[in-house]
């Protein structure tokens, strides 16, 4: 069940929420939209749910326009939007059932599917409870259980973690995990963390555009900067501090060499590299032959943080 | 349910009716509405010795100016403030079985508000000897003149997420509709036949005098299409 959008554009007046706009989603995958608040992630998803149309461009879910089928659209379609809506004068077995019957469920099927989904989402506890009386982590998971009620092929969900405490997110990221196994599934954040938890592919969306598209391995080698090191060394105190930088700076690749602390014959060093060289083995070898102790080494990576930074705040 | 398309009206009836009994909206709105109605018509028949339920006829077509639009303005505009609208939306439900589902929920309501009042004639019966032929009729137009005031007001809750807008705006289409015969002197005699037969008091006066005429009908039949659907229309309206 893939998903298919081109050339997206929803313009509000004169504003252009969504830039032109076009990606696919596999069956199977999960997706990770990223992007600063008001990039454009809530508003394509609400057109992918059929929510609202775009200015100009087409969505296909399994190869149905979804402006032209609509109905068998939405069908496919499980959806969690942003701030997890409820009916708070309901319970959550009514909500489900409800939820269910929308979706064309009857009779024994109904029942079934809300079993499954209180256990799957673990709900046991509070299924008699008023929405209104819930915490927003099960509040969150009823918004999860009834966007799965009909056993969707296509998962959007808008911030699925959103207001969770850390036991919780890793709950519903290992739910979503093993969901995104057999289904297609969308998912926004603004946690990175969570994208790389979580996701095999990433599309950072900045200003209403496609910015960044890929795993989150490929987009952090891309976006690799320069190699940057940071070495902590034990040495005599025969050694002067200076001659130890000039020394580490004689090395292969490297570009500069920063003192960051000193004390106690202890001196942590930067060591900046050209990107793509990996100067660790070397400055090892520097160190034994010299007689200084190496406490400490750690070669920086370029987060996906790092990426995100630089791509939206260009 | 036997018609493809229509299948959802069930839940969401369902759903709107629960909202309405398991709160206290349903129960005030009957107490109230009896109150009212059965003060006058209480002292019509012990002080003025009158076993008639003319003044139930006169009275609740104004009761209804305010209590339709109170019942009808949360049905979209509190779906559209919580943003559960968008969970609506986006199943696979068409936006005409949302408003036919929420338009007969609020009907049932009025319907149910209206059933204890039937004890008047009851008691009438006991008392004198009243024709009961132009009461139920009466009944009848009541049931349509309430339906149409629902249509408006379910329009009226579409075009905003605040009730207290969606309660005036319904207000003043009802009050338009209920007034059209009212003002005939003030408009040229072109204009007045038109205007009477849009006035939906006029139509009302006819079926509660127990003429149920097709022009009635007609009336209220197509007053009813259009209103709902331009209730649907304007729910479809975030699609422009």
């Amino acid at each position: 069940m893939s998903i298919t959008v081109r050339n997206l554009v929803k313009r509000y007046g004169d504003l252009a929420a969504i830039n032109d706009i076009s990606f696919e989603v596999k069956t199977g995958e999960i997706l990770g939209f990223l992007g600063p608040n008001g990039a454009g992630k809530t508003t394509t998803m609400k057109i992918i749910t059929c929510y609202m149309p775009p200015t100009s461009g087409t969505v296909e879910v399994d190869g149905l326009d979804n402006a032209e089928r609509s109905l068998e659209v939405r069908r496919k379609i499980g959806y969690l939007p942003e701030m997890n809506p409820l009916y708070h004068d309901m319970n959550a077995l009514d909500y489900l059932e409800y939820s269910a019957q929308l979706h064309g469920l009857r009779g024994a099927a109904v029942q079934q599917r809300i079993r499954e989904m209180v256990q799957v989402c673990g709900l046991e506890a509070v299924r008699h409870k008023d929405i209104s009386e819930m915490s927003k982590g099960y509040r969150q998971r009823v918004g999860l259980a009834q966007a799965m009620i009909h056993d969707p092929d296509v998962l959007i969900l808008d911030e699925p973690t959103s207001g969770l405490d850390p036991n919780q997110i890793v709950e519903i990221r290992t739910l979503i995990k093993q969901l995104g196994r057999a289904k297609t599934v969308v998912l926004s954040t603004h946690i990175l963390s969570e994208v790389q938890a979580t996701c095999d592919r990433v599309l950072i969306i900045h200003e209403g555009s496609i910015v960044a598209n890929g795993t989150p391995e490929q987009l952090q080698h891309d976006f690799q900067g320069a190699d940057t090191l940071t070495v902590e060394l034990k040495t005599p105190s025969t050694h002067p501090i200076e001659e130890i930088g000039s020394k580490l700076k004689v090395i292969a690749y490297v570009t500069g060499v920063a003192l960051d602390s000193h004390a106690d014959g202890v001196s942590r060093f930067t060591v900046h590299s050209d990107k793509g060289n990996d100067v660790r083995e070397s400055v090892f070898r520097m160190a034994v032959s010299e007689g200084w102790v190496v406490l400490e080494m750690h070669r920086r990576v370029t987060t996906l943080e790092e990426v995100f930074h630089q791509l939206t705040t260009a | 349910m036997a018609f493809p398309g229509l299948s959802n009206i069930g839940p969401i009836y369902r759903r709107e009716i629960r909202s309405y009994f398991n709160s206290p909206v349903a129960y005030v709105v009957i107490v109230v509405f009896l109150a009212i109605v059965g003060w006058f018509f209480t002292s019509d028949m012990f002080l003025a010795n009158i076993a008639s339920m003319r003044i139930v006829f006169e009275l609740v077509p104004l009761v209804f100016l305010f209590f339709i639009p109170a019942v009808t303005m949360r049905l979209l505009a509190e779906e559209k403030k919580s943003g559960t609208l968008e969970l609506l939306t986006t199943k696979p439900v068409r936006d005409g079985e949302i408003v036919l589902g929420k338009f007969f929920a609020a009907w049932t309501l009025l319907a149910a508000t209206l059933a204890p009042t039937l004890i008047y004639l009851v008691t009438m019966m006991v008392l004198g000897n009243p024709d009961p032929g132009p009461v139920l009729s009466g009944y009848i137009g009541l049931m349509f003149m309430g339906g149409v005031y629902i249509a408006i007001g379910i329009f009226a809750s579409s075009l905003t997420e605040n009730q207290i807008v969606a309660f005036i705006i319904s207000f003043l289409f009802v009050l338009a509709l209920y007034l059209a015969d009212k003002v005939l002197i003030y408009v040229p005699e072109g204009f007045v036949s038109t205007l009477e037969f849009l006035s939906i008091d006029y139509h009302f006066d006819n079926i509660a005098r127990g003429v149920i005429d097709s022009r009635n009908i007609v009336y209220f039949g197509s007053l009813l299409g259009f209103t709902l659907l331009l209730a649907t229309a304007s729910l479809q309206r975030r699609k422009w």
